[in-house]
């Protein structure tokens, strides 16, 4: 019985052994995983204040957000009617105008610059650019077009262009992130 | 036949090596080589403690702002920080509104969003502290012909770095008499001043902490001389490594763990060797 | 080869037994570190630092990887990009400290390792290429612990590549062009710094090829042991699994033990302050000196003072330089005495002792010392005795010395008895698998 005993408790030593190496493995990968993802200075540049008082209705401008464009724009009246006459429902990201912009502030029009189906910059912030079919954006890498409140109208991309954390600090100030 | 080709080969370099020595020996006893006035008169720093120091060292907060605060008023006219962003700031317990006014205090380059000219701007949290010249050249210029060095690492970049800073800031002094009449070639050049703790003496920086309240803390401390040095030295090991106390915590958790980690290993390896005379 | 009591690979699993078929790699990791290889009973603790080598072989890759993840080989950007890493980088200044030290880890192992050849003749036959392809492996960890140390463009970093490279120069006739092209310029600059990253890169990888020969030599004979005396039956050996997985098991957690020491409370003891000062090339350190691991051979360049005849002095100091290491891989034709192990060999201890570990400790010492008197003349004495020590006195020693008795098996030094061992050998049954030496008694 003690023999017996004594086998017992040097197998559980030995699985205590080799459990702790296991667990200073994963200890090691801990720090090798993390060091992969953004740094402290990325981080921390990730927010951006824009001057909007220039931009008249109907332009848009390219700002640098973690980056990346962000298209700030500044829709006309019409355009604000175009986007609230869609039937919601015939969306294939349902979503108003008014849940993507800041209430009082609908004509600002503020989305990152990335296409939602494989991340090219899309037309139409530029003067004079394709603005596609429905007068919002458009991707030229697989042709696919956003509307007025640049939602997702036709093409490949999923996902209306999304609209990224902001807020006004003035009236002509929008810190973004 | 190997083995004397070996001697041989052995002969060569021992030969050679008698040769230097004997050499030296000879030039040793004939022409032995003179004290220099940094041999007898360089002092080591003096021994001066942070609470940052030893294995179980944190940073003393209240101190670093002190620290931080000689360094804006005294030190950044001539010496950059580079690698420190005023980010970093929010370290020593400043609020993200504190730190976005020290950084808005400093002026960093940018560019004139109308005309895209390099202008100065104010800083954001994201800047790194300005450089108080635009080139070596220009700090040449500006400083007896001494380029004043970065202190983002001189706590690392320096023998026992934080003492040797106090000890600089407060070891100024008047020539020896002593120096002077042993080593008459030694007097301290015009434009230079005399400190003990400089590798050769003499250096261009001069005395930059000289009377008591040159900087008026906000916590209280009486801002001695030998206080503010104190605190940007401590200041400056923060700048050196801001990741030090997590080094050090870490340090203990890995400790305590290889510690009980390797106990169980040498059980183990004891328990398969039980039955093995070895 | 291995000896006919091994223990043979028998996969149970029908998964195994097909990947025995296709590729036997299970069976070649039995072979080589588990139940397969059957290892002398009586190594000592100076046994784990080829293991030991071999991890810290593994956190130098590592860790190199991710420092290269954050690095740029630019003059303009290097230094920043390294401080970039310690203070913004997750974990960065781990990874830095890591690799910075477990450099220092890695040449402290490896002194261990050699030192031991030295004094239980590990160098000697049947193990001579074992020992070769370990002194290349010295080699190329210096090349690479060298252009790693250029890497950051630091002061230091800068000055030794300067001073390094300034070797070559020392070589008549080619040495300038040949200089010249090391660093692809007249002065380190970008083009070195660039070559030094991709080779620096490279070098480990080759070493990590280097090192798989060397254990692949070791396994033809077999690993040697403190008596020098070879393996005769199975009872000298025990398998490498789980006995010796276990000893060197414990022993890499000490080590990591004593190495997060170095890493988490002294990571910049090991370093010189000077290399936290970024590269200038117009103000030389008041101090040149290299890593701690190179002092040794530094001070033996340092210590040929004096032309020889028409050998000019900076020549007679990168010979001796590159001699001093070459000179390790005549050894197992350079000691003829039949006994390996120092223990049986009296004379030869007491050099080993008295002589070569005294000369190398005052070689380490000066290396990193100031180029003044008396340092000078004590790396004199150092290196005329290191010279002496390989080339003459042991040449002329394992010529010369009556060996003590040697323990007919490694059983019988371990049990004080080998009934079996002698039973059989008696009965004309050789076991042996290698004849031993006898020693000249």
């Amino acid at each position: 019985m003690a023999e017996e005993d004594g086998v017992r408790r040097r197998d559980f030593i030995n699985i205590a052994a080799v459990s702790a190496a296991g667990v200073a493995g994963v200890g090691v990968v801990v720090p090798l995983v993390s060091q992969m993802s953004a740094s402290a200075d990325v981080l921390a540049a990730s927010s951006t204040e824009v001057d909007i008082s220039a931009i008249e209705p109907g332009q848009a401008i390219k700002a640098v957000f973690r980056k990346q464009p962000v298209f700030v724009r500044n829709l006309t009246p019409t355009e604000i009617k175009e986007a609230n006459a869609v039937d919601i429902s015939s969306l294939r990201d349902p979503q108003t105008l008014a849940e993507r912009t800041k209430e009082g502030k609908e004509n600002w029009l503020i989305t990152m610059g990335v296409c939602t189906h494989l991340g090219c910059v899309p037309l139409g912030a530029g003067e004079g650019e394709n603005r596609g079919e429905f007068g919002g954006y458009f991707c030229p890498c697989h042709g696919s077009s956003y509307d007025t409140a640049a939602r997702i109208r036709k093409g490949p991309a999923p996902k209306n262009l999304e609209v990224p954390e902001y807020e006004f600090t003035s009236d002509t100030v929008v810190k973004i992130g | 036949m190997a083995r004397i080709l070996s001697i041989l080969v052995g002969l060569f370099f021992t030969v050679a090596l008698a040769w230097a020595f004997v050499n030296g020996a000879y030039i040793q006893i004939t022409e032995p080589t003179g004290p220099t006035a940094e041999h007898e008169f360089h002092l080591h720093p003096k021994d001066v403690h942070f609470a940052s120091d030893g294995p179980f060292g944190k940073f003393d907060n209240q101190q670093l702002q002190r620290g931080f605060q000689v360094y804006k008023e005294v030190c950044a006219a001539c010496h950059s920080l580079e690698y420190v962003a005023f980010r970093d700031l929010a370290q020593l317990g400043y609020t993200d509104a504190e730190v976005k006014a020290i950084a808005a205090g400093f002026s960093v380059p940018g560019v004139d969003p109308n005309t895209g000219e390099s202008t100065m701007v104010p800083g954001t949290p994201t800047d790194y502290f300005p450089k108080p010249f635009a080139n070596d050249v220009a700090a040449r210029a500006a400083n007896n012909n001494a380029v004043p060095p970065d202190l983002s690492l001189i706590a690392k970049a320096r023998h026992n770095g934080p003492a040797y800073v106090y000890s600089l800031l407060t070891g100024y002094r008047d020539q020896p008499a002593e120096l002077v009449k042993e080593f008459p070639g030694s007097k301290t050049p015009p434009g230079l001043h005399y400190n003990p703790y400089f590798a050769n003496l003499n250096l261009a920086m001069p005395p930059p902490l000289t009377t008591d309240g040159q900087v008026e803390y906000s916590d209280g401390t009486k801002a001695t001389v030998d206080q503010m040095a104190k605190d940007v030295s401590a200041f400056l090991v923060w700048t050196a490594e801001p990741k030090l106390e997590k080094r050090k915590q870490t340090g203990w958790a890995v400790l305590g763990f290889l510690l009980f980690a390797t106990i169980l290993g040498y059980m183990s390896y004891r328990s398969i060797w039980a039955d093995k005379k070895h | 080869m291995s000896f006919p009591w091994a223990n043979e690979y028998k996969p149970s699993h029908p998964f195994m037994k097909w990947m025995d078929e296709k590729l036997p790699l299970p069976r070649l990791v039995y072979n080589s570190v588990g139940g397969g290889y059957p290892v002398p009973r009586n190594l000592n603790y100076f046994w784990n630092f080829g293991f030991l080598a071999l991890i810290c072989l593994t956190i130098q890759i590592v860790t190199g990887i991710v420092m290269a993840m954050h690095y740029a080989a630019n003059t303009a950007v290097a230094f920043e990009t390294i401080e970039h890493t310690v203070r913004d980088v997750n974990w960065g200044w781990l990874f830095r400290y890591a690799h910075a030290n477990g450099a220092s880890a890695f040449f402290v192992v490896i002194y261990i390792h050699i030192f031991r050849g030295f004094y239980y003749g590990s160098y000697k036959a049947p193990r001579e290429m074992v020992w070769l392809l370990g002194v290349v492996i010295f080699l190329l960890m210096m090349a690479t612990a060298f252009m790693g140390y250029v890497l950051p463009w630091g002061q230091m970093s800068f000055w030794g590549a300067k001073v390094i490279t300034g070797l070559f120069g020392a070589i008549p006739l080619v040495g300038e062009p040949l200089q010249q092209w090391l660093l692809g310029g007249f002065a380190p600059d970008n083009a070195a710094l660039n070559r030094f990253f991709s080779l620096h890169y490279l070098l480990p990888f080759v070493i990590v090829g280097v090192v798989v020969l060397h254990i692949w030599a070791l396994h033809i004979p077999g690993s040697s042991n403190p008596t020098g005396v070879e393996v005769k039956t199975e009872s000298d050996t025990v398998p490498f699994y789980p006995y010796y997985i276990a000893k060197d098991g414990w022993a890499v957690g000490a080590f990591a033990i004593l190495f997060a020491a170095a890493v988490f409370f002294f990571p910049n003891s090991l370093g010189h302050p000077d290399n936290y000062i970024p590269a200038n090339p117009m103000s030389t350190p008041a101090h040149i000196v290299p890593e701690w691991y190179f002092w040794p051979f530094y001070a033996i360049l340092r210590a040929f003072t004096q032309n020889f005849f028409f050998i000019p002095a900076k020549l007679m100091g990168v010979l001796a330089m590159f001699g001093a290491i070459l000179v390790w891989f005549f050894l197992p034709w350079l000691d003829k005495s039949p006994v390996r192990s120092g223990s049986y060999r009296p004379t030869y201890k007491k050099f080993f002792w008295f002589g070569l570990i005294p000369a190398m400790a005052v070689l380490f010492y000066c290396g990193g010392a100031p180029a003044e008197e008396p340092f000078v003349m004590l790396s004199q004495i150092a290196a005329l005795y290191y010279f002496a020590h390989f080339l003459i006195i042991l040449p002329i020693v394992s010529a010369i010395e009556k060996p003590l008795p040697l323990p007919y098996s490694i059983t019988e030094s371990v049990l004080g008895h080998d009934e079996g061992a002698q039973l059989r050998a008696a009965h004309g049954a050789t076991e042996a698998v290698h004849s031993d030496a006898t020693p000249a008694t």
